[in-house]
């Protein structure tokens, strides 16, 4: 499943590609293990096996643009540049997080770099892009918009809504479906009337372009041609991505509705597998990929010991950026 | 000086801030032809239709988007045609708008004013009535503002499109050709400070929107039975403690009337804060007056039953003072 040598491979980008990757999924690793460990609390939403969409489409972003999440969030936030530590310390509830610790897994935003938020309500984060997008071209700003979601976000009334309106506003605005084949612990296609969600979108007027989602390389051919269009003035532009996700909807499921073979079958196909034999073939060394991946958990693991040595925030943070008029008043409890 | 409508006072307001800062701009539908009441008409000709978009009916989009517009910096005015319709655009207003800020740890701010027509005006049922001004004073993040007068109307939207934080403004249906003086060079008004309408001594009114112009009436009809102080509280998050508490205190009498359902309407918070902080002040339980807990009806005689009237305000001041 490696793919052929291509003639125009471009090692230097695809180990970059495989760079980032394997921080996801070192960071994503980590995180499941000091959930595991009680460390990290509440829900979060892991993105192991959907590496490739978030590098690839992220490849071809500038710092000034901007992306939109969902609640399986943490791979887009790195991969648009946000710091794992901070990311890491969100997770861990510290004031050294992104959020200052009151946000958590599915809060995580980073506005220096653009990323404006993942989101816990299925298909709330398409809307928020949209608009975003709208202010931008209001403001004459030559900014593009990502918006990441899943094929379990076409059936809400968001999905129809936003990409009706950025069609009929001509907005800068990429829609990226990660289609993993799962609404939260159900099998999306059986939920889902139609031709799914390129079908949804061609009926909108926006063709979507099919890729790959496991293939990096493709994912950033894809995305590229996508956000030229846009940079170019065509509206909206939508990336239907097919992947797999390789643990279940939350860290604690164990995802018992589907086959061990079923799973074991999909990590023959996994994105980083595929980026390293591609690379390999290309000729780049098994010593120099593994000194990626070790690096990689190495910076995550220092993330999560750094994360473990912040501070709680004060509690007086817990009063603070809720509203200027009629500010809550801690010494009023 | 000069006399304006309600509605054309929300206008003036709302031209008069897209002059001031071309980053405020108004989406709805049916804008480009001056809105479904007229609030917009002549705006689109002025500022173009970038900047008063006519939207699809797509209540979520229209406020998801202005959520998303208001992150990037600009102010958008939503128009939400009727209040009940908001009730489509809940998770974007409640979930998003009101918690963005909050939830970021104060990495960006959402300066977005959701205009929401209000109340009951003649027979437009139960999807056409509603008063739900209490379920966003509950919202941690809002700022809910409920005009009763032009003038109010025009200071208290200009503050809404000025403030950074996103305000639920509430005007109401049967106030539209309400005319009054209004001073189109007055300055915003303060958000969370109370109007006293009418100074008083005997018990303190505590309204709001539509419902004022009935208890000012009701006061007039009691007149040499009853000195009554009334307050207009104008906004509901946040609400003046201090001026209905001091009232309430001075005249040891508090009656709170609202059109909106009785049962957990914001009525329910003002008495309980009365009876936490005035207990031994008071010559009187603190009296409410709302609708009964029923859909509102379409039939006259039958949507008379959900107003708040006269008669039974007067009945309450009485027995207030018994």
């Amino acid at each position: 499943m490696a793919g052929p040598v291509r003639a125009n491979f471009d090692a230097e980008r695809m180990l970059g590609h495989y760079r980032l990757m394997n921080r996801i999924r070192a960071f994503e690793e980590t995180a499941e293990a000091a959930l595991k460990a009680g460390e990290v609390k509440g829900a979060i939403h892991l993105s192991i096996g959907q590496e490739a969409i978030a590098t690839g489409v992220c490849a071809n972003l500038q710092r000034d643009d901007l992306i939109a999440s969902n609640h399986r969030g943490h791979g887009h936030t790195i991969a648009k540049g946000a710091s794992p530590a901070a990311m890491m310390a969100e997770l861990f509830g510290r004031a050294t997080g992104t959020c200052q610790g009151k946000g958590g897994s599915m809060h995580i935003a980073d506005f220096a770099i653009g990323m404006l938020g993942a989101n816990g309500v299925v298909g709330a984060g398409i809307l928020i892009a949209v608009g975003a997008a709208q202010g931008v071209k209001l403001r004459r700003e030559p900014r593009v918009v990502a918006c990441f979601f899943g094929d379990g976000a076409i059936n809400r009334g968001p999905f129809l809504e936003g990409l009706n309106w950025a069609k009929i506003y001509t907005l800068p605005v990429l829609f990226v479906c990660e289609d993993n084949g799962f609404a939260a612990t159900t099998r999306t296609a059986s939920l889902t009337a139609g031709g799914g969600p390129d079908a949804r979108a061609a009926s909108l007027g926006i063709p979507a372009t099919i890729v790959d989602g496991n293939d990096v390389a493709a994912v950033d051919d894809a995305a590229r041609e996508l956000v030229a269009r846009i940079r170019a003035g065509s509206g909206p532009q939508f990336l239907l991505a097919r992947t797999y996700r390789l643990k279940g909807h939350t860290a604690a499921d164990v995802a018992a509705y589907r086959s061990a073979e079923e799973v074991a079958a999909k990590q023959q196909d996994e994105p980083l597998r595929r980026c390293a034999e591609a690379l390999a073939l290309n000729g780049v060394g098994a010593d120099r990929l593994a000194g990626v991946v070790a690096a990689a958990r190495d910076e995550m693991a220092a993330a999560a010991d750094a994360a473990r040595a912040a501070p709680w925030p004060d509690r007086a943070l817990a009063w603070a950026d809720v509203q200027d008029v009629g500010a809550p008043v801690e010494a009023a409890r | 000086m000069s006399a304006l409508s309600y509605l054309d006072a929300g206008r003036l307001a709302l031209q008069q801030e897209m002059r001031r800062d071309p980053l405020v701009w108004a989406l709805g539908e049916d804008l480009g032809r001056g809105g479904v009441f007229g609030q917009y008409r002549g705006l689109v000709e002025e500022f173009g239709p970038e900047r008063i978009l006519d939207t699809p009916i797509s209540e979520a989009a229209i406020m998801g988007t202005a959520v998303g517009a208001a992150l990037v910096g600009t102010r958008p005015v939503v128009e939400m045609r009727f209040s009940d319709f908001a009730l489509c655009a809940v998770d974007e207003l409640v979930n998003q708008a009101a918690k963005a800020r909050y939830m970021f740890g104060g990495q960006g701010r959402v300066p977005l004013v959701v205009r929401q027509p209000s109340g009951m005006w003649r027979s437009s049922a139960a999807q056409h009535s509603q008063s739900l001004e209490a379920w966003y004073a509950h919202i941690p993040g809002l700022v809910v503002v409920t005009p009763a007068t032009p003038a109010d109307n025009f200071g208290l939207l200009k503050a809404a499109i000025r403030c950074d934080d996103p305000v639920v403004y509430m005007e109401h249906k049967d106030l539209w050709g309400v005319t009054g003086e209004v001073d189109d060079s007055a300055p915003p008004l303060p958000l969370g400070k109370a109007r006293l309408a009418r100074r008083g001594e005997d018990a303190t009114i505590v309204t709001w929107s539509g419902m004022l112009r009935v208890v000012e009436a009701t006061a007039d009809l009691l007149k040499g039975d009853a000195s009554v102080e009334i307050i207009d509280l104008r906004t509901l998050y946040p609400w003046d403690r201090d001026a209905v508490l001091s009232s309430a205190k001075r005249t040891g009498r508090l009656l709170i009337v609202h059109e909106a359902v009785e049962t957990g309407g914001f009525g329910a918070e003002i008495a309980a804060s009365a009876g936490e902080a005035l207990f031994g002040d008071l010559k009187a339980p603190v009296r409410r007056l709302g609708a009964p807990r029923i859909p509102i009806p379409y039939a006259p005689p039958l949507e008379d039953i959900c107003r708040v009237n006269p008669a039974q305000i007067a009945d309450a001041v009485r027995g207030l003072l018994r």
